[in-house]
């Protein structure tokens, strides 16, 4: 056997995969966080305002959940450098991410606020309520019961989506284990383990929306 | 009391409430009985204030409920209101349900505005639902739980949109039962009510309405009874 270039997989190993787990569970939640605030924001005016302002928006949505996430995330770090204010891979990552996840997120949550008949924000007026009580007492929470299942699945995709991350430099995961795979040349082994990772988190979150939403259906 | 004088209200170009004069007095009960469109109801969101008026003006107590300086949410405090759909808030227990508003619109205590939705749900007969969502009940319960949640803000005057349309005949007898209780209780109301009978049991003056204007108004005996007016009795006639 001659000198070899490459290293098998060992227990020194694990800090460097650890960094990569970190860094999509970090990036993912960052994006679920941000793209259900800002998701609950712009629901919230499209169920709420005229045709014209919703076809505004609506065509911005369009273009964010149409265009492919990985275009997205080449055109805006390469754009951001252009001008001259390059972003760290994990901000112009979260960034775009969160976008994206609120572009779809807002779809969901403006089908809650739609659900909503409109005499239960009459009815709470009535009993002397204000605008913005009516908001997060009586719009927010019926609107929402109905869309969990839906809300996780969004953010489901978006930790899967996360992997997308790596090719604007993001330490993510799966860039982490390509790294790994061209030092060592174990590709099978180590796919399957970031496989089986992806798989760990998504399958009991899937579960527990589909046990939310048989419950809700009673 | 409630002085309303003058008030035109329309829709675009719709007329639909074409000068209405009507007072209210303490523990007064008036009944509004009249066609379908003939302005019962907008009349009613007029008073408080859910919707606007063009000409005229409301007084309860004194305030003018359209005046740009008026606080209508602080208003709303005074008039409880009933709708023909019972609208119980679904996310919430009964017992949430009547103490939400007293809670965070008045700011009570959370002890006190349990204790107070607790007995006007136990008033109207729901003492044995606290803990139910509304959903499980039946549409006369939800109806209850409706009144007693606007009893629980302890409004000077109650408004009631033809409560029991909406319901299974075999229901509405437990919500007139429940409004007649009130009337025991002399609490002000104004009923839109297609329940004849009812009106002429409880009420102190009825009002008929017509395409937008109070065509005959007085005590049942008279309006109810023994109407003047050949649009009344064309009316009682198709419903009695
Ligand atoms: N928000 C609105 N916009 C436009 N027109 C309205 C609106 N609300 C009511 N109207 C119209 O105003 C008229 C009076 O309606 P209103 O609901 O006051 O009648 P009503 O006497 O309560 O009838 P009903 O017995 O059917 O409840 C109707 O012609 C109705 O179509
Ligand atoms: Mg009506």
């Amino acid at each position: 056997m001659g000198l070899s270039l490459f290293t098998p997989l060992s227990w020194n190993d694990a800090g460097f995969i650890l960094t990569g787990i970190w860094n999509t569970v970090i990036i993912s939640l960052v994006a679920i966080l941000v793209g259900t605030l800002l998701g609950l924001i712009v629901g919230f005016i499209r169920s709420a305002s005229n045709q014209l302002v919703n076809a505004l928006l609506g065509s911005i949505l369009d273009v964010l959940r149409s265009v492919p996430l990985i275009i997205q995330l080449i055109l805006f770090s390469t754009y951001v450098g252009a001008i001259g204010h390059p972003l760290p891979p994990f901000a112009a990552g979260s960034i775009i991410l969160s976008l994206y996840a609120m572009a779809f997120m807002s779809e969901v949550f403006r089908g809650g606020f739609n659900s909503v008949p409109p005499s239960m924000p009459l009815a709470a007026r009535a009993l002397g309520m204000n605008a913005w009580q009516t908001i997060i007492y009586i719009r927010l929470p019926i609107g929402l019961r109905t869309v969990f299942p839906s809300w996780l699945g969004v953010a489901l995709s978006v930790i899967k989506d996360s992997a997308l991350v790596s090719v604007i430099g993001y330490m993510e995961l799966l860039r982490t284990s390509e790294q790994l795979i061209s030092r060592t040349q174990q590709p099978l082994e180590i796919l399957i383990g970031v496989g089986i990772f992806y798989f760990l988190i998504s399958y009991p979150l899937s579960l527990y929306g589909k046990h939310i939403e048989r419950k809700m259906a009673l | 009391m409630i002085q309303i004088k003058n008030v035109h209200k329309s829709f675009d170009d719709l007329a639909v409430l074409k000068g209405i004069n009507l007072t209210v007095n303490k523990g007064e009960a008036l009944s509004i009985i009249g066609g379908s469109g003939s302005g019962k109801s907008t009349l009613l969101y007029c008073i408080n204030a859910i919707e606007s008026i063009q000409q005229g003006q409301i007084l309860v107590d004194d305030i003018d409920v359209h005046a740009s300086h008026t606080n209508q949410d602080k208003l709303r405090q005074k008039l409880g209101m009933v709708f023909q759909q019972w609208n119980a808030f679904p996310h919430l227990t009964v017992l949430e349900n009547a103490a939400l508003a007293p809670r965070i619109v008045k700011k009570m205590r959370k002890e006190e505005a349990i204790e107070i939705a607790k007995k006007e749900l136990i008033h109207v007969g729901l003492g044995d639902k606290l803990d139910m969502y509304p959903t499980k009940m039946s549409g006369g319960q939800q109806q209850r739980l409706a009144i007693a949640r606007a009893l629980a803000m302890r409004p000077d005057y109650m408004l009631f949109d033809e409560i029991t349309s909406a319901l299974d005949p075999e229901l509405v007898g437990e919500v007139l039962d429940t409004l007649r209780m009130l009337r025991d209780d002399g609490i002000t109301m104004i009923c839109v009510t297609h329940e004849i009978a009812f009106a002429r049991e409880v009420s102190d003056t009825v009002a008929y309405f017509h395409q937008g204007v109070i065509e005959e108004i007085g005590p049942p005996e008279q309006v109810i009874s023994n109407p003047q007016k050949q649009t009344t009795q064309h009316f009682l006639r198709k419903v009695l």
